[in-house]
């Protein structure tokens, strides 16, 4: 696949993006100036960037728990992510939401979900509005491995492929949920195999390796905006830290098993690839992430500094004032 | 008797009704590791993984397992991790579990105990902090418990496994980390028998889980000012123990209720509606009600704090009894 130096280069950007952002929002939790669970994408950025960089800034996401990633690779701001991991008015959801409820309706995010597997029927009812407004926008559903044990992902999956709505399914599979191992508590090897149950197309793609994923999600848009359907996308990936946090104590994950992943870093493996392909060298390289690192430190400075939401906000946006 | 805490304290009655009981077994997410909360710590080690159920993340079937299992024989707990999670799972329990045995004209005897952990906890947001225990109060056929302390916990876990019908059995979040003095064999406590924690004489205060706590320390600065409270905890919610409530009213002649769920439609208003029904000419003052606001639980930290009910709202509510 060609893909241009200017887009190789920003999926390095974005992916250190999510990667700098997520590093410090586990600091920040530790030191608990940030508040709440903080489930970090660190080892999975490969996807969310991915995905997204073959997304149309009007098409659709939802996203989960493990939220970060998605927002940014959507175009999030992270003055503003943080400013709603602070807790603060100028967040995301007004302090109201939370790591876990962070969404950006007019970026196409549709949010973050406390609720494993629950973005998937929203993203179905998004997609059929596509269908039902005719524009050609998609939407891709995020998810990890462990939404695929629920109900909402077969339901989900059922309705879109008989409405052949314009989305992809995009399953994290980690390996894990929460603090058991992804064997232990599904019925198949890989997610991918599910989706013959929907009769669509189910593809296993190499999560660690972004061109890998952006190919294959090139493919699986350009099918849902031509009307040829949904389909899913398992990307095999690892996370890199706890559930919650970096270190909750729970499970003791298998060192050489963390070593083996952190082996295929996403961002390690794309700026070898990078410099390989001479898009830039090790010293441009840690130049911009030395600058994106700053401009993360500079962003938390004015989230904390932020205005926290006023007593009145607790009680509006319960309801909508308005009316047709 | 030793000191536990609550969740020491449910640990234990489920480890003892296991040994004594064969049929008793656990099923939830991540109940091997010992449950999100440790209720069932080092259970997995001692009962393996026949009775101590590592599920996938699929409560629907995970209650299922429980509706099934309970059907033919056996005496599940089921955990839901946390208690807004329910919503994943209702069918089974709303129009499974509760209604079988009366459906199915007797047949079924179902000793299933759904065990889940709610309510506020330091900035989990609105899909992490319910309290929705009106919910299943409101469906017949279930028996619902929320004790607020170790003791309580204890005794009233081992008797809703003992209870051949569904109990819905929910542990508020701040209490499982209290402890009191906990008699290390094994007891249990009778559901449907409410706990007077306080005698008093001037007002009663009803309250529910981690509000008991609250209403307790509002007694402490009410009786410097010579209002004594006499606070009363109902421990079963469905079927609720209304003869201690309405004879504490006749003495004390004026009331407050009080929960962390939402105001509107809890299970206080459940409460304050018998009191007017059965102590209606008592009464000095009208009933009042502590909950929350009608709004989700924000997420920002002084916007929580903002929102949860505690012991200033109960002081508050009853100094406005006389006015
Ligand atoms: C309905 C529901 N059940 C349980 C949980 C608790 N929970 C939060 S994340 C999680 C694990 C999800 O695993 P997976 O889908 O593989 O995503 P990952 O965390 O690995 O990215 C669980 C069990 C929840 N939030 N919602
Ligand atoms: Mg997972």
């Amino acid at each position: 696949m060609d893909l241009t130096n200017a887009t190789m280069l920003r999926m390095f950007e974005q992916m250190t993006r999510i990667r700098e952002f997520d590093e410090r929002a586990a600091l920040l939790m530790e030191q608990a100036r940030v508040h709440g669970s903080v489930h970090l994408y660190c080892g999975e950025e490969a996807i969310a960037v991915g995905v997204c960089e073959a997304l149309n800034q009007d098409d659709y996401i939802t996203s989960t728990h493990r939220g970060h990633g998605h927002l940014i690779a959507k175009g999030g701001d992270v003055e503003r992510m943080y400013a709603e991991l602070f807790a603060k008015a100028t967040g995301y959801n007004g302090g109201k939401g939370g790591s876990m409820h962070m969404a950006a309706l007019d970026l196409g995010i549709i949010g973050a979900n406390g609720i494993v597997a629950a973005g998937l029927p929203i993203g179905l009812g998004v997609a059929f509005a596509s269908q039902y407004q005719e524009n050609d926008r998609v939407t891709v559903c995020f998810f990890g491995d462990g939404a695929t044990n629920e109900g909402a992902f077969h339901e989900a999956m059922n309705m879109a492929s008989i409405l052949k709505a314009p989305m992809v399914f995009v399953c994290e599979n980690n390996g894990y949920g929460e603090w058991s191992k992804t064997e232990s508590q599904t019925s198949v090897t890989d997610i991918a195999d599910r989706a013959a149950s929907y009769s669509m197309p189910g593809t296993i793609v190499d999560g660690m390796d972004i061109a890998a994923v952006h190919e294959a999600a090139i493919e699986a848009i350009a099918r849902a905006r031509s009307g040829g359907g949904p389909s899913l996308l398992e990307c095999k990936t690892y996370r890199f830290y706890d559930h919650v946090g970096r270190d909750f104590g729970v499970l003791q994950r298998d060192p050489q098993e963390i070593a083996r992943w952190r082996a295929r870093d996403p961002i390690k493996l794309w700026r070898e690839e990078l410099i390989a392909q001479g898009v830039f060298d090790g010293k441009t390289a840690d130049e911009i992430t030395a600058a994106i690192a700053a401009s993360m430190e500079s962003a938390i400075a004015r989230a904390e500094q932020a205005p926290d939401p006023t007593p009145e906000a607790l009680y509006t946006d319960v309801y909508s004032e308005t009316q047709v | 008797m030793t000191v536990k805490t609550m969740t020491a304290a449910i640990n234990e009655a489920i480890d003892q009704e296991m040994g004594r009981d064969d049929r008793v077994f656990v099923a939830g997410e991540d109940v091997r590791v010992g449950g999100p909360f440790g209720t069932e710590a080092g259970l997995h080690a001692k009962y393996g993984d026949k009775r101590i159920v590592n599920t996938a993340i699929s409560e629907l079937a995970l209650t299922g397992i429980g509706v099934g299992a309970a059907a033919v024989g056996l005496r599940p707990i089921i955990e839901i991790m946390i208690m807004d999670f329910v919503s994943v799972a209702m069918d089974q329990i709303v129009n499974q579990m509760a209604k079988m045995k009366y459906m199915l004209g007797g047949q079924a005897r179902l000793p299933i105990v759904v065990t889940t952990h709610a309510g506020i906890d330091s900035s989990s947001a609105a899909q992490h902090s319910g309290s929705l225990e009106a919910w299943f109060c409101h469906v017949p056929g279930l028996k619902v418990v929320m004790p607020s302390n170790a003791y309580d916990a204890k005794g009233l876990l081992t008797a809703a496994i003992q209870d051949d019908n569904p109990v819905i059995y929910i542990s508020n979040k701040r209490c499982m980390q209290t402890s009191s003095e906990v008699p290390d064999e094994s007891y249990a406590l009778p559901l449907g028998v409410a706990d007077v924690k306080r005698v008093g004489s001037d007002v009663t205060v009803v309250a529910i889980g981690r509000l008991v706590l609250d209403a307790l320390t509002a007694a402490e600065e009410l009786a410097k000012e010579g209002i004594n409270l006499e606070v009363i905890d109902p421990r079963t919610l469905s079927p609720m123990d209304t003869t201690t409530i309405v004879k504490s009213v006749q003495k004390t002649n004026r009331a407050v209720v009080a929960h962390e769920a939402v105001r509107n439609c809890g299970i206080g208003a459940e409460i304050a509606a018998t009191i007017a029904d059965e102590a209606f000419d008592f009464l000095d003052a009208p009933v009042k009600r502590v909950g929350a606001p009608f709004t989700p639980v924000p997420f920002a930290p002084l916007l929580e704090k903002q929102y949860l009910p505690g012991a200033q709202d109960i002081v508050a509510a009853v100094r406005s009894l006389y006015h």
